[in-house]
């Protein structure tokens, strides 16, 4: 029996690795893109469990505490562990909840630009006439206009708040996603298969969705990932201008907008939730850097 | 090269043209009747209200109010602010110089910084200085640009109390503008203490804006690099004995700036929007500061002017960085 099995472990050893298993061995071997991966991992718990692990409400004010300082400065209590704001509210606990914005601005910016920009790319690259011109022409006018400016001008349009300063920050990266698309889509319609499928009378949309994009999600999930970090800095900037999220709600924008005023004398206002964007934005560039490297063929080997 | 030049001129056009749409569209877009805007709180009579409908064009069809608009910006005039009743253009021409002088100063410490910092990483790979240069340069990328400013004045205006918190020039000084550049013109003032007063207020704007273009620019340098050290005519240019000085200053970086030429050119654009926050954490007195002010005012014709000449200006940098690399890099200017 032991004889007949070694045959079947040499094949085995010898097959090659499942594309998930050899991209996850490329990405585990970048620590930086883990490292990413774990915090981005914890703070996701955080905003899951914010109403859990937060001390106080986030929206509460505390009369007794106006710029209390963080527990290990001179008049700090561990009652609030990183002071209190202007207005007496919990640093600690608007921090925690600021993570269920910023993840959420994050992610809806990804999703909006990434399926609009996939549908539009997939257009231009099937249809490369007067369609698709258009759509290219429109796409760099839109990266004319640097991407802040831009969405200051559409939530100037729409009215300030954090719905449309997404929407704003979504269509700021929309030509990038476009433009990914309809390179890869016109890099793979040269090629047999989608010939071989054509020939087989599948329809255009079947062409597009089914046969083509698949093989074009590689760049997509890194812009996605890279769009994600962009994503909040951007909608924090937002916030910064008073076009965000609007006070009381804890997003660490409009945080950093409310305390801009004590920035000469309570420094924890001001660092603390700046530090939360900066970790959190970080995390997400690792983890698209590693993201990158794992899937670019080109970087293999 | 004239045909490249020529082609690359005739696709400026509907790009510029895409711009005045959309700033066209952005006044026509917001929610509520221009002309109430305009009258603000005084209201006005419907008699009136026809009268200005029809002295605006208000009541002509779409496309000719935009051939009309077209007419008039393509003859400078974007109309009157409605806060200040002063020329869009001539208020835009005032503060354009102290974004540019911020712009310039904050991409040439991006490059004094990160052009150096990224070859020696590159040649020094995975030495201490690498990974410190590229944690660091991963970490400014990530930095959300209005907190670093603010850090910055905390650590440096507040603690170390060595640079004021806003503004271009202490208010005692008078200098005449000649080149609108507050940093030149008080060189050329002959006023040490003017021209000390303008470097101190420019300083930490600079840092904050020029921190992005840094990280990335060192980055890049870097990258493309490596990827010239690892070419043939680099492994010769050592084998005939020069010196490593010489290969890596002058053989390797002159292939490897190329890429890093275009990363500087297409950075000036997001300058411009990033001055928009910076300016308005340090009160710089340029465009940004301008725009978001008029934007809080709801100055649309401030917004819709200010955006125009911004994307106007970006897209003739693009396409002089599009020249200049096509004369640089023969490849460029003969693919089709």
């Amino acid at each position: 029996m032991a004889a007949q099995n070694e045959p079947l472990i040499l094949e085995t050893t010898t097959a090659p690795p499942t594309p998930l298993r050899e991209f996850w061995s490329y990405f585990s071997d970048n620590p930086g893109a883990v490292g990413g991966l774990v915090v981005l991992f914890v703070i996701v718990l955080l905003a899951i469990f914010a109403d859990v692990i937060s001390p106080h409400s986030p929206i509460a004010t505390h009369d007794d505490a106006f710029l209390k300082p963080p527990f290990w400065e001179e008049g700090g209590t561990l009652t609030y562990p990183l002071g209190t704001d202007a207005i007496g509210r919990d640093m600690l606990s608007r921090i925690i909840h600021g993570t269920r914005y910023s993840l959420l601005i994050g992610s809806i910016v990804v999703l909006i630009s990434l399926t609009l920009g996939v549908v539009i790319g997939l257009t231009a690259g099937f249809f490369q006439g007067v369609v698709g011109i258009l759509i290219m022409r429109l796409m760099d006018v839109i990266l004319t206009i640097p991407g802040l400016l831009l969405a200051i001008v559409i939530v100037a349009i729409l009215g300030p708040g954090l719905t449309n300063a997404m929407i704003s920050v979504a269509i700021v990266y929309l030509p990038y996603f476009v433009r990914i698309t309809r390179a890869a889509v016109i890099g793979e319609l040269a090629k047999d298969y989608v010939t071989a499928s054509r020939v087989n009378g599948a329809s255009t949309p079947r062409l597009m969705f089914m046969t083509v994009l698949p093989n074009c999600l590689a760049p997509l999930i890194v812009q996605a990932t890279l769009s994600f970090s962009a994503g909040i800095i951007d909608a924090a900037a937002l916030g910064f201008l008073g076009l965000g999220a609007q006070p009381p709600t804890p997003e660490w924008g409009t945080m950093l907008a409310d305390s801009r005023e004590f920035v000469l004398r309570a420094w924890w206002v001001v660092t603390l939730p700046g530090l939360a964007i900066l970790i959190t934005v970080l995390a997400g560039n690792l983890m698209g850097d590693g993201l990158r490297d794992a899937l670019d063929p080109r970087l293999k080997r | 090269m004239l045909r490249f030049i020529f082609t690359r001129l005739i696709l400026i056009i509907p790009t510029f043209i895409g711009i005045t749409l959309l700033t066209f569209l952005l006044v026509h877009a917001v929610p509520g009747d221009p002309l109430e805007i305009l009258a603000g709180e005084r209201g006005l009579s419907a008699a009136r209200h026809a009268l200005l409908l029809h002295a605006y064009g208000l009541d002509r069809p779409l496309y000719l109010q935009y051939l009309i608009y077209m007419g008039h910006v393509l003859r400078g005039d974007l109309g009157l602010s409605l806060i200040t009743h002063a020329p869009i253009i001539d208020e835009f021409r005032q503060l354009f110089p102290a974004t540019v002088e911020l712009s310039l100063s904050a991409m040439l410490f991006a490059v004094v910084l990160g052009l150096p910092a990224g070859i020696i990483a590159a040649v020094k790979r995975n030495s201490v200085f690498d990974h410190g240069v590229m944690g660091v340069s991963l970490t400014g990328y990530s930095m959300p640009i209005f907190w670093w400013g603010l850090l910055l004045i905390i650590l440096f205006s507040n603690t170390l109390g060595w640079t004021p918190v806003s503004g271009r020039i202490a208010a005692e000084y008078d200098i005449e503008p000649v080149t609108g550049f507050l940093l030149i013109d008080s060189a050329l003032s002959g006023d040490q203490s003017a021209f000390r007063s303008a470097l101190s207020h420019l300083i930490l704007p600079m840092i904050a804006l020029g921190t992005i273009p840094l990280a990335v620019i060192a980055r890049m340098t870097r990258s493309s690099m490596l990827e010239v050290l690892g070419e043939d005519y680099i492994r010769t240019a050592r084998a005939k004995g020069l010196s490593p000085f010489f290969v890596v200053g002058v053989h390797a970086l002159r292939n490897a700036l190329i890429p890093v030429i275009t990363v500087i050119g297409l950075y000036v654009g997001s300058l411009f929007a990033g001055a928009i926050l910076t300016e308005t954490i340090f009160s710089w007195p340029g465009v940004g500061h301008w725009l978001v002010e008029g934007i809080n005012r709801r100055d649309y014709p401030v917004l819709q002017g200010g955006v125009l000449l911004i994307g106007s200006v970006i897209m003739v940098v693009n396409l002089s960085v599009d020249l200049l690399y096509g004369l640089i890099n023969p490849r460029i200017r003969h693919r089709r």
